[in-house]
């Protein structure tokens, strides 16, 4: 028995939500008596395969051959599989994130593995093996059993905290044996974002709506963001406008964060735009209209014009920024 | 060439939810059924490869995996302008009895297709029939699909990475999970396409015999949350030191 995790590198990088479902991985094998398997695929340094040791993996699998730099869905998913099979893992974790749910639904099938996605807690027990999830957009939870020997499960972002525990894993090369002609995904460009903070990533989110006016009215956004070391985002109308780009869209149709903070400026919380925010640790409502629902939403909230408040924020920021 | 695309039935996205039998079941009292929003992107989508002549999509399936209860959304993507309809008659009672299900019904395909789902169900977001599918039919699957364009037999898809996108080419058949900006306002049906849907084909298929592997327990809403706690518009300071002192994020 063992739990596997995929650990996702971003140009041999890992970033924190690896860590985050590593921690995770951890608590689950403690929960069932067993180990932590971790699965690397493509060009990571020992270095940086020796920090997943930080947080209780007992063993790392890496797979470095320059072949897998594609993510080709199901060349992947058959060496997880493997790999799984090899280790003999009943539970394979991997990240809420576009490549965990592009893997996890077909290694359940190959596996013949129960499935639940966007999991947010530890399970409430592993025998039956019951596990958390939210359910319409965030207006519920519900509570999975799942009934096969083995699960797969992937985790939402900042939902499950880093804990701290060292080992000194051993590290083993593996060398699947897939050729070329194997790999149906054929990328003829990648474009990158370069230097902006990514979205999904950002522990601090800035968003402007409809309430901002017009598109020459961003500064004030763009600057807060850029003092607290924040990412912008939007509503859908904005995004829907042209006014931002799309990248930014957040809300059901949208992107899905879950940030420590997000500071809603102009933005009258929709149901939908709620569903890709709600679940952000504290959220900071500034509006006009102080009927407006995001209050409801909000744990702090300043009833006012943007154009006014903005630069008063501005300041203030400026002045903690000074003191500290 | 022919688009399936599959169909999911969720309760319109403005629906207040509730639940009965001591948390155990949807209460689907009053509930507006709608087409899942993914997936009416997905079909129009669809709808404007077929009518670009710069291809050779000739045809556009919608199929379902539901009790007789889905047929009104069904219609309407039929109204919307899809040419015919697969209902295989069942509780759709996990992602993998779904996908299994749609699998079964779509292994004696023939002709080159593509299969279109949604990147998730607006009701239990699963974010998982899709790319099932792809792993019971053995074919290629792109997640996360933003574009997708056809120039002849020349099918070019831009899928969403972290902080960014690649774009990817493909040849059919294969299964594409679609997202945002796949299409832009979803098509409303006018009133001829209502009146020609009644005459379009529903084919109405027999389940096969699945276990699913999940089992929903209970339901549970969310903890109502603690008044919002309001801050003077002149001393926007204030929030700040909230920030750092009581909210401890800065
Ligand atoms: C199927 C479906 C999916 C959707 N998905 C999404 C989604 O993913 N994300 C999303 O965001 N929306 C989504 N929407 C749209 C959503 O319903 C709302 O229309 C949208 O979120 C409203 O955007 P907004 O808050 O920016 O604009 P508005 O609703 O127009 O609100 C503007 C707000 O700004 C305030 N305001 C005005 N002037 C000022 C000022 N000077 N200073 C401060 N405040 C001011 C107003 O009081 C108002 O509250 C979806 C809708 C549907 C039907
Ligand atoms: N009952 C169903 N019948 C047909 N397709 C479905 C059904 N449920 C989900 N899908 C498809 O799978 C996508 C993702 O759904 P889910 O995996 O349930 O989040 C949806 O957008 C649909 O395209």
């Amino acid at each position: 028995m063992a739990v596997l995790v995929y650990t996702e590198n971003w140009d041999g990088r890992f970033k924190k939500s690896t860590y985050e479902l590593v921690s995770y991985a951890k608590a689950i094998s403690d929960m069932m008596e067993t180990t932590v398997v971790a699965l690397s695929i493509g060009p990571v340094e020992d270095k940086e395969l020796e920090k997943l040791g930080d947080y209780g993996v007992d063993k790392i699998i890496k797979i470095s051959d320059d072949l897998y730099s594609v993510l080709d869905n199901q060349v992947y998913t058959r060496v997880i599989a493997d790999v799984a099979e090899n280790e003999d893992a009943n539970v394979i974790l991997l990240s809420h994130n576009n490549t965990g749910k592009a893997l996890a639904p077909r290694l359940s099938v190959r596996l013949k593995a129960g499935l639940v996605t966007a999991v947010i807690k530890v399970p409430s027990s592993v025998e039956p093996f019951t596990v958390c999830k939210k359910v319409f957009s965030g207006k519920g939870f519900v509570h999975l059993v799942v009934l096969s020997e083995k699960k797969v499960l992937t985790l939402s972002k900042n939902s499950f905290e880093l804990v701290e525990k060292k080992t000194k894993p051993g590290i083993e090369e593996y060398s699947p044996d897939f050729t070329l002609g194997d790999f149906k995904t054929r990328v003829e460009k990648v474009d990158k974002q370069t230097g902006k903070l990514i979205l999904t990533d950002a522990e601090l989110v800035v968003s402007g709506g409809r309430g901002m006016k017009s598109p020459d009215n961003w500064g004030p956004i763009e600057e807060l963001a850029d003092l607290l070391g924040a990412a912008t985002a939007c509503s859908r109308p904005v995004s829907d406008e042209g006014w931002r780009p799309h990248e930014e869209h957040t809300g059901q149709t949208g992107k899905v964060i879950a940030p420590n903070l997000y500071i809603a400026v102009g933005i009258s919380g929709a149901i939908q735009h709620l569903a890709g925010i709600s679940s952000s640790k504290c959220i900071v409502a500034i509006n006009t209209d102080p009927d407006a629902p995001i209050f409801e939403a909000a744990d702090y909230g300043i009833v006012g014009d943007a154009h006014k408040v903005l630069p008063e924020l501005i300041t203030a920021v400026k002045e903690y920024k000074s003191e500290n | 060439m022919k688009i399936i695309v599959c169909l999911g039935n969720v309760p319109d996205t403005t629906t207040k939810i509730k639940f009965t039998d001591d948390n155990k079941k949807f209460d689907s009292d009053g509930v507006q059924w709608v087409i899942n929003p993914w997936d009416e992107l997905a079909l129009t989508r669809a709808m404007e490869l077929k009518e670009d002549s710069n291809n050779s999509v000739n045809e556009i399936t919608v199929i379902t995996v539901g009790t007789l209860g889905t047929e009104p959304t069904i219609r309407k993507a039929l109204a919307i302008g899809a040419d015919n309809a697969v209902r295989i008659d069942a509780e759709p009672i996990d992602s993998y009895f779904v996908a299994f299900q749609l699998a079964e019904y779509l292994k004696n395909e023939e002709e080159d297709y593509i299969v279109f789902a949604g990147i998730e169900s607006s009701d239990y977001n699963g974010s998982a029939v899709g790319s099932m599918l792809a792993e019971f039919l053995n074919l290629s699957s792109i997640s996360a699909v933003s574009s997708l364009e056809m120039q002849g037999d020349q099918i070019k898809i831009f899928r969403e990475i972290d902080g960014g996108h690649e774009v990817v080419s493909m040849s059919a058949p294969f299964v594409t999970v679609v997202q945002k900006g796949i299409a832009i306002d979803p098509r409303i049906p006018a009133m001829r396409g209502i009146m020609m849907a009644r005459k379009k084909p529903l084919n109405v298929v027999a389940a096969v015999e699945c276990a699913p592997l999940t089992e929903m327990l209970s339901f549970e809403l969310p903890q109502p949350k603690p008044p919002c706690k309001m801050i003077d518009a002149d001393n926007a300071k204030e929030l700040i030191d909230l920030l750092q002192n009581e909210a401890k994020i800065l």
